[in-house]
Formats: structure tokens, sequence, C-alpha cells
């Protein structure tokens, strides 16, 4: 087996418990979303990885080139790019506003000035 | 001429209206702009159905690209029936939404609320009426990401927590499903669900479609909040402001259940997914825990809304057990369910919020003789109420039956224990808002308050209604609801 083999999907799955662990275990919350921005582009990479083939040109129509990458993953990326960067930007706007509210984003704080109020 | 593009104008009407009510930005403007829209989708969606009843499925090619390759428009009967439901919400909700939101949210974020609520309904229509994969994750997540916006757009600070602790759950579910997606891209190089169901039986015993079914499944679960993977609804709907409580609460779950109804008999119609990795025993456990626990939990809250909140979760199981059984009946109970739980869950709301419109909150201890204060409002709740235990003449005794005669065809007993036993908490959790609010003297001192507004009340009773209307002559709900269970487990599209 040549070096990159699965690379890729190891590599995915490396980031993807990565972002995930950090989602779950970080009470800060601005590092929770930065967990879930990793979980995110795990995926990204994972489609990207779908679309190579092997000897595969980039797809762009081109004189002499018969073999090309699958284009298509890397246009649904986009849309999930889109949607991840919408995501991203609510999330850090709600954080914002949470910060303003309670003057902390740190989980635990939160929860004691609930329980106090 | 504009018949045959209704599959796209159900989608395209509310989506474009959302940016004109920005633009708008008068609240009495914006709210007419919604108001248009959210009625026209529902002529849309009436107009599908009966497009569908009398001529079969409808296939609408994006942009006249045919599928496989393009994106397609498939509505079907179950698709066309959960569209109706979505758009009738969203209709009524509206004309509810202009006193209550003007209460409970902002001034000058009221032009911003529609904004996002007719975003929302697009998602949550775009999803009934896709047939790609890929495409129903960016309805998904266009709906998901406008109902966030609407619950933060709640006074109260609690609502950015539950809004944060939403979006952070909902993203990883709507994240595990790109992943199932993806994976099943991966073995048939395909998007469009009817492709896909021919093509999935060849490779359906491959590792990697495994993992896909059951990455799809669990985020699928996170997104229409089955035990034990809830935690982000009770406080969403608690601190919503109240319009959105009854918008989410009667369509968003929905629409996710309507999700895996299309993973499990569309996408995965050829082959036998419940007879995989013991699907079909953890789904039903899970659907009975929440039925029994979350029924348990409703009983011991003081906010009506949480108690609310709750029971939604408990139905949810049960519309997950009907999907489980995968018979005629037992689907049939599940998406009649899905619909009569729709109106009820609706009414319960709008009515709830009614009262939070006057008394600012809704607790057990502030509704103490509200039934003679308020009393069609507390009418409404109690018509609501009866629904939600399934008393006979209302629509959950013929979703519950359906559902009940389902498990006895299948000879699963202790699950008809389950059902009548869920039930009988629903009576416990019901009785102590009738029996605080109509049987309880009004405490001395307590605020002289009028009824509701008509523009609330009216809605309310509308929903409220539909629960007796469809409880009393069940024959066009569970006729259509029998038809899509029939189609659905007939094989592919």
């Amino acid at each position: 087996m040549t070096f990159p083999g699965l690379f890729n999907y190891w590599v995915a799955i490396a980031l993807m418990m990565i972002g995930f662990y950090v989602v779950i275990a970080q009470e800060n919350l601005v590092k929770k979303v930065v967990g879930l921005n990793i979980f995110q582009v795990s995926v990204f990479v994972f489609y990207i990885s779908i679309s190579k083939v092997k000897g595969g040109s980039a797809p762009i129509l081109s004189d002499g080139i018969e073999l090309y990458a699958n284009p298509l993953p890397h246009v649904l990326i986009l849309t999930a790019i889109v949607v991840g960067v919408a995501t991203m930007a609510l999330a850090l706007a709600l954080v914002v506003r949470i910060q303003d509210a309670y003057g902390t984003v740190e989980e635990d704080e939160i929860r004691e000035r609930e329980e106090s109020s | 001429m504009i018949a045959g593009h209704l599959p796209v104008l159900l989608v395209v009407l509310p989506l474009m209206a959302a940016p004109v009510c920005v633009l708008l930005r008068r609240p009495a403007w914006a709210w007419t702009v919604a108001a248009l829209a959210s009625w026209g989708a529902f002529v849309a969606a009436i107009g599908l159905l009966l497009q569908v009843l009398d001529g079969g499925p409808i296939s609408y090619p994006i942009g006249g690209w045919a599928a496989p390759w393009g994106i397609e428009y498939r509505l079907d009967m179950a698709g066309a029936f959960v569209a109706v439901i979505v758009s009738a919400i969203g209709a009524i909700v509206v004309p509810y939404a202009r006193a209550s939101i003007e209460r409970e949210v902002a001034a000058d974020r009221i032009y911003l609320f529609y904004c996002m609520y007719l975003l929302c309904l697009a998602g949550l229509l775009g999803i009934t009426a896709t047939g790609d994969a890929f495409n129903l994750f960016v309805f998904l997540e266009i709906a998901s990401l406008s109902s966030y916006v609407m619950i933060a757009l709640a006074q109260d600070r609690r609502a950015l927590t539950a809004a944060y602790r939403y979006l952070i759950m909902g993203t990883i579910g709507a994240t595990f499903y790109l992943i199932g997606v993806g994976l099943m891209y991966m073995m048939t190089g395909t998007l469009n669900m009817a492709d896909l169901a021919l093509r999935l039986p060849a490779v359906a015993e491959t590792r990697t479609i495994l993992a896909a079914l059951a990455f799809l499944t669990v985020g699928i679960c996170l997104k229409l909040a089955l035990f034990p993977l809830h935690l982000w609804l009770p406080n969403a709907y608690t601190y919503a402001p109240s319009a959105v409580s009854a918008f989410l609460a009667a369509t968003a779950t929905k629409v996710a259940v309507y999700v895996l109804i299309r993973v499990y008999f569309t996408i995965f119609a050829n082959v036998d997914v419940f007879e995989t990795m013991f699907l079909r025993e953890v789904l039903m456990a899970l659907a009975v825990l929440a039925m029994l626990s979350a029924s348990a939990i409703a009983v011991f809250q003081t906010n009506i809304k949480r108690m609310l909140a709750y029971s939604s979760l408990a139905q949810i199981g049960y519309m997950v057990l009907g999907i489980n059984f995968a018979t005629l009946t037992g689907l049939t109970g599940g998406i009649i369910h899905l619909f009569n739980h729709a109106l009820m869950k609706g009414a319960l709301f709008m009515a709830v919020g009614c009262v939070v419109f006057r008394l600012q909150a809704a607790n057990l201890d502030t509704i103490e003789g509200l039934g003679r204060r308020m009393p069609a409002t507390m009418a409404a709740f109690v018509v609501g109420g009866l629904s939600l235990i399934g008393v006979p003449l209302t629509v959950g005794f013929v979703s519950k039956w359906t559902l009940v005669l389902a498990a006895i065809e299948l000879n699963m007993w202790s699950i008809v224990v389950a059902i009548v036993g869920s039930s009988l908490l629903a009576i416990a959790y019901v009785w102590r808002v009738v029996e605080i609010s109509f049987f309880k003297p009004t405490p001395e001192g307590a605020p002289a308050i009028a009824e509701a507004p008509l523009s609330m009340l009216i809605p309310t009773w509308l929903l409220a209604g539909a629960c007796l209307w469809f409880g009393i002559d069940a024959s066009t709900t569970l006729s259509v609801a029998r038809a899509s269970a029939a189609f659905l487990l007939g094989g592919a599209p």
C-alpha cells in the first residue's frame, strides 16, 4: 500500500473525534463553538476525500485529459461550508448576547447565576 | 400553468417573502407579508395534496435538470400530507403571533422575527417536498438556524442559553446526517432518494452502509428529540416566545419524524432496516422509555410550557413507536399521530400563550381560578388536554387507538400497556392544570384580567376545533394516512 492510502479518512475521523470531544467536554461556550467547527470541518475533509479518483485530474475541462476527479462533492461541500459559516456566526452572536446577559461565558458560572437569581 | 409549478412555489413563496420583511422593516407591513406568504403556501400545499390524491406522486425537476443529476422535488402522499399540516399551522400561527409577539419581542426586532419565521417555514416545507438527500440537509439547516434565532428573540435571558444548547445539539444532529449521506454517496454515487433506494440493496451488507444507517438514525433522532437525545427541547420550548413554542412544537419535531420515515421507508425501502443492528429493539425501547419517563417528568413540572414540552417528548415516543412497527396499521398510526399531535400541541401552546399574554407567566400558582376569568382560553386548553389524554371524540383517541390496534396485531401486549400507562400519566398532568384553573377560588387581590384578544383566541379555537372535528370524523385523515403508509410500505417509489 502506498503512503497516502486511507490517510485522509484517518485524519477526518481523528478531527471528528477531537471536535466532538471538545464540544462535550468544554465548559467555555466559545471553546464549544470551536470544537463544533472542527467537527464540521472534519466532515468536509471526508467529503473531499470521497471525490478523489486515482490518477484523475482536477475537474476542469481541457484537452488531452480523460480522467477527472468527481466534482459533485466539492459543490456539495461549498454549500455545507456556507451552512457551517452561518452556524458559526449565529453561535458566536449568541455567545456575545449570553456574555451581555450573564457577564460570563463559562457554563458552570451561568448555572450558578441562574440558580442564585 | 401555475399548478405544474406548485411543488417549488410551496418553498419559494416563503423563502422570497422573508427578505421582503427585512426590507419593509415596519412591523405591520412585515406581518402582512408573512400572512400573505404563509397562507399562499397553505393554499399551494392543499393544491398539491389534491393533485397527489388525484394522480399519484408528483415529480418536479428543479431548473429542468432531470433526476438523478438535478435536484428533484418529489411529493407523494406522505410528503403532501405533512406539507399540509405544516403550512396550516404556519398560516394559523401568523395571525396569532401579531399580538403575542408585540408583547414578547422587542419592538425593533419584530420584523426580524417575521423574516425568521418565513425562513423556518420555507425550510420545513422544503424538507417535505425534496427528493434529494443532500438538499434535505440544506433545508434542515435553514429551518434549524432560523428556529435558533426565533428562540433567542425572547426577552428572558434563559432563552439565550436554551437557543445555544439547541444550536450545539442541532448542529451535531445535522452533521451526523451529513456524514450518513456522504457514506451512502460513497457506495452508490447518487443523492436522489429514489435512485438510492434502487442501488442500496446491492451494498446493504457493507460496513459503510451500516455506519451510514447508524449516523442517519442518531442524527435525525437528535433533531426529533427522541429520549435520551432530547436535552435541548424542554428549555427551548419553555423560554421561546409563545407563538414560537406553538409553531415549533407543532411543526419542527414533526418534520424531523417525517425525515425518519423518509430515510427508513424511501431511501432504505428495499433493505430490511429494522432487522439490522437491533434497530427495531433499540428504537422500540427508547420510544417506550420516552413515553413513560417524559410523561412522568411532566407530572412534576410547575411551569405549564415546560410541562407541555415534556409531554411533547412523550408524544414523539408514540410516533417513533408507530414507525417502528413497520406494519400498515403501525405506520398509519405514526403518521396520523404526527398530524393529530400537531393540532393538539398547537392548540395547547397557543392557549398557554394567551395566558402568558395576560399574566406574563404561566405557572401553576398563577393560574388559580383562571377558568372563570379567561373561560374561552382555558376551555381550549381543556380540549387540547383531553386530546392529549386520548379521550374519545378527540383526535388523540383516533391515533392512540390506531397504535394500540397495531400493537395488538403484532401481539405486543406490553406495548399496549405502555401506551395506556403513558395516557394515564397524561391524565395526571392535564388534570392538575384543569383542577387549579377551574376548581380553585380566585386568590384575593388577583389582577382583574380580561379574556385574550380575539386575534389570539380565534386561531387557538381554530386548532382546538380541528382537534374535535378530526376526532369526530376521522375518515379523511385516516384514509390519507393509511394511503401514505401503504405507499411507503409498497417499496421503492
